[in-house]
């Protein structure tokens, strides 16, 4: 893998990660900034995402760059059979930078090594999301003024929530405390369990989203529980409202405690919340611009000055 | 001149050059003809199976004459069989003797159980990672997906 390419979230130090918040603090100050100026992005979604690319593409226009790419990979030649490994190449003779969305798992790995052009990941199927983690990452750093000794509360669909075990991931460096609420079948897996265990993270699983959990956390963050999630729709609908979020639950929040989610949100957070003083979720998105300016010009070697 | 010939001496008769690859396990054993390649080989190729084993209980044996294969692909097989023993023969003497060891990576071999892997979806080669030594489990570098050894697709 080229060393400027971002695919995972464990890519990155504990020391970039605060390089990396503090780059996307200066973009927060002032978004536009001609750092680009002459460097062609290609932003090739294999895949739609229309949340993750209009941001990866304001990105590049505010730091004044030009964008090449597609949003659907039924237009192009992956249609007629091409091989991801020639798609890439051929895009690599064209883009300085290449950021790339794609349904398979592990597409972005693969991709960097098949150019010398940075590749940044922006989803390679339930696998890895990295500029999603930085985006949470700097709006908790936002929100807390710090990383460190902080009480997340990780809630919703913990199996299969990439966005989740990124996190956690991240976070391994900032001594957490995790509490995971989720129901049996959407538990957190074993394998990032172990990964807690593994480098003192300590965590407490709960199936009862109870008023104590809420008001002991810094930070709620919610997830979306998917109906495809169950083999037995009778299961889902036991489960569906269990972990929705209302106003009237946090009355005794910390005052600090801020909620977030990645979306789109369905009815797990009420739309009571929107207004409330803990809800975080829509400053999150915008947050994400500044986190991929930042990221991109990691992955093109470019400094940010103030 | 008469010898009485026992069954299990017959088993491993003499090579007079070539590979003995021994303490198979019985159950692994075509996987292990299937990884090494025997099947393209047009020398002289014995194989044994059910032979009885203070080891393993029963177990499975290859001969293969005029062939010393290199360490690296002999070592793929440890992922199926790590038990095995390679015996290297010339003149009918055993001239080296070695436990087969388990790579770091391997590269080529295993094929990943994710569907949505992007090694099923590409003409390209998968590549595992070691991850637990112990109960061998190997993780696929792409998808990160894990599986043990003795589960894995090959």
């Amino acid at each position: 893998m080229n060393t400027k390419s971002l695919v995972s979230i464990s890519d990155i130090s504990r020391e970039e990660i605060m390089q990396l918040l503090e780059t996307a603090r200066k973009f927060e100050q002032n978004p536009n900034r001609r750092l680009l100026e002459g460097k062609v992005v290609a932003t090739l979604f294999f895949e739609p995402s229309t949340r993750t690319r209009l941001s990866f593409e304001t990105a590049v226009n505010r730091l004044g760059g030009r964008v090449i790419g597609f949003s659907d990979a039924s237009n192009t030649s992956t249609s007629k059979g091409e091989t991801l490994k020639d798609t890439i190449k051929m895009v690599s003779n064209y883009a300085d930078l290449i950021v790339m969305r794609h349904h398979l798992e592990g597409a972005a790995l693969y991709a960097t090594e098949v150019t010398d052009v940075p590749v940044i990941n922006a989803g390679d199927g339930a696998h890895q999301h990295p500029s999603q983690t930085m985006l949470d990452l700097y709006s908790i750093y936002k929100t807390q003024g710090r990383l460190e000794d902080l009480t997340i509360t990780l809630v919703g669909d913990l199996k299969y929530g990439r966005t989740v075990h990124s996190l956690i991931m991240a976070m391994r460096w900032f001594n957490p405390t995790f509490r995971f609420v989720a129901c049996k079948e959407l538990g957190m897996p074993e394998e990032y369990k172990t990964f807690c265990r593994e480098n003192g993270i300590r965590f407490t699983e709960h199936t009862d989203f109870s008023p104590e959990v809420i008001n002991t956390s810094d930070i709620i963050y919610m997830t979306r529980v998917q109906r495809e999630r169950f083999a037995d729709i009778m299961e889902y609908e036991q489960v569906k409202d269990l972990y929705n979020l209302n106003a009237s639950m946090l009355g005794e929040a910390r005052e600090n405690m801020r909620i977030l989610h990645p979306l789109p949100r369905v009815n797990e957070i009420a739309q009571d919340v929107d207004d409330n003083p803990h809800a975080y979720y829509f400053d999150q998105a915008r947050n994400g611009l500044y986190a991929r300016e930042a990221l991109i010009c990691r992955s093109l070697g470019i400094d940010v000055t103030d | 001149m008469t010898k009485t010939v026992s069954k299990s001496e017959l088993a491993v008769a003499a090579l007079r050059n070539g590979t003995v690859i021994d303490h198979i396990p019985s159950s692994v054993l075509f996987k292990a003809v299937k990884i090494l390649g025997i099947e393209n080989l047009d020398t002289a190729v014995t194989i044994g199976n059910n032979l009885d084993s203070k080891r393993l209980g029963n177990k499975g044996i290859i001969k293969v004459a005029d062939v010393i294969f290199p360490e690296k692909t002999i070592n793929r097989i440890a992922l199926i069989a790590p038990s095995a023993v390679i015996n290297i023969i010339r003149d009918y003497e055993v001239v080296e003797k070695f436990p087969v060891t388990l790579p770091d990576t391997i590269v080529g071999l295993v094929k990943c159980g994710n569907p949505k892997c992007i090694t099923n979806n590409e003409p390209m080669l998968t590549r595992f990672h070691v991850v637990d030594r112990n109960d061998v489990t190997i993780c696929c570098h792409y998808c990160s997906h894990t599986v043990k050894s003795t589960e894995a697709i090959i």
